[in-house]
């Protein structure tokens, strides 16, 4: 199993190195860093001086060594657009991110999963047809359509609950949460529902299907057979045996998360790092755009390796010490 | 389709009552194929493809079935502003959908836009399917360590989401644009980005059955014959791994045309003078809140319904070529 982390470690940073090449090349070779640094004013004088204190004269393989050394320590230089050093930038916005990122994948997970039961269970019930069909719009819809949608029916119809921002947010430390007060708690739930809906949808659809198969395996009849509880049937044997394939998607689809979250973000006026993004790829603030590359690169390696350990908690096959298992 | 080997006549039960018939026109023999014959036996894919059909109609005639022409702004009359559907403006004109902020008719602008919409579409369609088709010939074909690298570059893409790396493409390319120009691009731009986030399922598929073709006789005999590995995988190799492509190409093209909507509601797509359909709901959006519904309520409508029917048709088309399902 070792052998195994450490494999994944080092195809991990492998990626890593790679996304950092290219956030790197776009450094290093979209626009003029100077012209975007020094202004309309600066003298020739000024644009060497620059050039120097950038290190733009050393060889590719240093800056690009010098890049990554920076990378490391989560410098990445000051945006061409606000001035200020990236690093500040995205530390300010990266607990919204993370919040909205977090509540809406529990809340997907959860929901999914007991919806992806229940439908499996009752299979031609009512409610489950309606479920599914329900599940057939959030398929096929953009996500901010569904924002929209929400912010109309609860924003500006019934008045129930706000339509932007985040509300009142405490502090502790770098950290804030919207958790703890009441706007901020109302502020929560549209972008969370917005945001966690595509992969309730996705969740939900693959656990019913992987649920029917496994109903109709030999093992659950046999457990029928010798009597067993129906619902420790349905919770115990077979969602166990479903879970394998649901952690790999929903790990996977971290990154779709990311990715809806800058969707979510722009509709909500959501303060978090998509929206920063989106603001950085208008102005072509390269800095800002290669730090949100690194950052979306960095959670897509680590829930991958967080997937992967997470295959020996639930089948208990991959735990032997058989070579062949440790694949 | 018409060259397909009948043998699937499960699906196509001969017409009682006519066993031998006389041999068909290419169009007779078309329309008793086993697609067609599939089509006109489905409702949703016959109501999915009127509908496709309507918008590429209004798509093409937009300039001259248009009451106003919503890009130009000399046709806007402030005046006219924030009409409601069915009202007349200060020229008499009927503005069936109403009108937005700035007098634009909305009929004549959701015309316009499902012109923009469909165009980038279409368009960066037909790129990623070039890029995507060339780059899994060649990695089939090929092999070793150019297949590794094609595929793993692939991978990578596949596993971004296409929103991320088609915001990314688009940044990096308006970095090499003067911004003066921009508007100019906007088009071009979007297009490539939107058809570098989604080249991968297209050379997936057909590095994997080129991997199939390229053992097969018909190769070996071209190769025997002395036609360069080029002429074979053009000519030869090509056409056979086409089949899969039409369907992907088909449910991609609504995925386009949702990712164009997406990046042109964030602000970053096409420029507000040419409007498509997701600028429509970004300018709609802010009048959500003063009551005016139909800015954003019709563009949004017209959006859901052309991607769910193109959805739909996709959907269609891949059970009808899916020989297992039969």
């Amino acid at each position: 199993m070792i052998a195994y982390v450490l494999r994944s470690l080092v195809q991990a940073s492998i990626v890593l190195l790679a996304v950092a090449l290219l956030a790197f090349s776009m450094f290093r070779f979209v626009g003029d860093p100077i012209a975007n640094l020094a202004g309309q004013e600066a003298t020739q004088a000024d644009r060497e001086e620059l050039r120097k204190h950038l290190g733009l004269e050393d060889s590719i393989l240093v800056q690009f060594g010098r890049f990554v050394g920076g990378a490391i320590k989560g410098e990445f230089g000051i945006s061409y657009k606000q001035g200020r050093k990236v690093s500040d930038l995205l530390a300010e916005r990266l607990p919204a991110t993370l919040e909205l990122a977090l509540l809406s994948t529990i809340l997907a997970t959860g929901l999914g999963i007991a919806f992806g039961v229940y439908t499996a269970i009752r299979r031609d019930g009512l409610i489950a047809n309606a479920i599914m069909v329900l599940s057939l719009v959030g398929v096929s819809l953009p996500t901010f359509i569904i924002g929209i949608g929400l912010i109309y029916l609860f924003a500006v119809e019934l008045k129930w609950l706000p339509s932007y921002g985040r509300g009142d947010v405490s502090s502790f430390g770098w950290w804030t949460t919207g958790l703890l007060t009441e706007s901020g708690r109302r502020s929560l739930v549209l972008p969370v529902l917005t945001l966690g809906f595509f992969q309730l949808t996705l969740i939900m659809r693959l656990v019913r299907s992987e649920m029917l198969e496994v109903l109709r395996t030999d093992f659950i009849k046999f457990a029928r057979a010798r009597g067993i509880d129906e619902r420790k049937i349905n919770f115990r044997h077979a969602l166990r045996n479903t879970l394998i394939p649901v952690v790999t998607i929903a790990g996977l689809q971290l990154g779709g998360v990311i990715a809806f979250a800058i969707v979510t973000e722009s509709v909500f006026q959501w303060p978090g790092l998509g929206a920063l993004f989106v603001q950085a790829v208008q102005f072509v603030d390269i800095p800002v755009m290669a730090a949100y590359l690194m950052f979306v690169a960095l959670i897509f390696v680590i829930t991958n390796l967080i997937v992967d350990l997470l295959y020996f908690v639930l089948d208990p096959r991959l735990r032997s010490d058989r070579p062949e298992a440790a694949k | 389709m018409t060259e397909a080997p009948r043998t699937t006549s499960a699906a196509t039960p001969p017409p009682a009552g006519t066993p031998q018939r006389p041999p068909m026109g290419r169009l007779a023999r078309a329309w008793d194929s086993d697609l067609i014959w599939s089509f006109r036996h489905s409702p949703l894919a016959m109501g999915a493809g009127a509908v496709t059909a309507f918008f590429m109609l209004i798509a093409l005639f937009a300039p001259w079935i248009a009451p106003q022409n919503a890009f130009d702004p000399s046709s806007l009359n402030l005046m006219d502003g924030f009409l409601e559907p069915m009202n007349r403006g200060a020229t008499g004109n009927l503005h069936v959908l109403g009108t937005d902020n700035q007098g634009r008719d909305l009929l004549s602008a959701i015309l316009f836009g499902s012109r923009v919409s469909i165009i980038v579409g279409f368009l960066s369609v037909a790129f990623s399917l070039l890029l995507g088709v060339s780059l899994g010939l060649i990695a089939g074909f090929v092999g070793g360590r150019t297949d590794a690298i094609i595929m793993r570059i692939a991978d990578i893409q596949l596993s971004f989401p296409a929103i991320l790396i088609a915001l990314l493409v688009f940044g990096i390319v308006r970095g090499f644009i003067h911004p003066s120009q921009h508007e100019q691009w906007a088009l071009g731009v979007l297009i490539v980005a939107i058809g570098l986030a989604n080249w991968a399922r297209y050379a997936r598929t057909v590095r994997g059955s080129t991997m199939v073709e390229k053992n097969k006789e018909y190769v070996q005999a071209a190769r025997v014959m002395g036609r360069s590995s080029f002429a074979i995988m053009r000519e030869h190799v090509l056409p056979n791994v086409m089949g899969p492509i039409l369907v992907i190409a088909t449910i991609n093209l609504a995925l386009a045309i949702i990712e164009e909507a997406t990046l042109s509601f964030l602000g970053v797509g096409v420029p507000p003078t040419q409007p498509s359909l997701g600028t429509l709901i970004r300018i709609g959006q802010q009048f959500l809140f003063s009551g005016e519904w139909w800015i954003l309520m019709f563009p949004a409508l017209a959006l859901v319904l052309l991607a769910l029917a193109i959805n739909l048709l996709g959907d269609w088309l891949r059970d009808a070529l899916n020989p297992k399902l039969k």
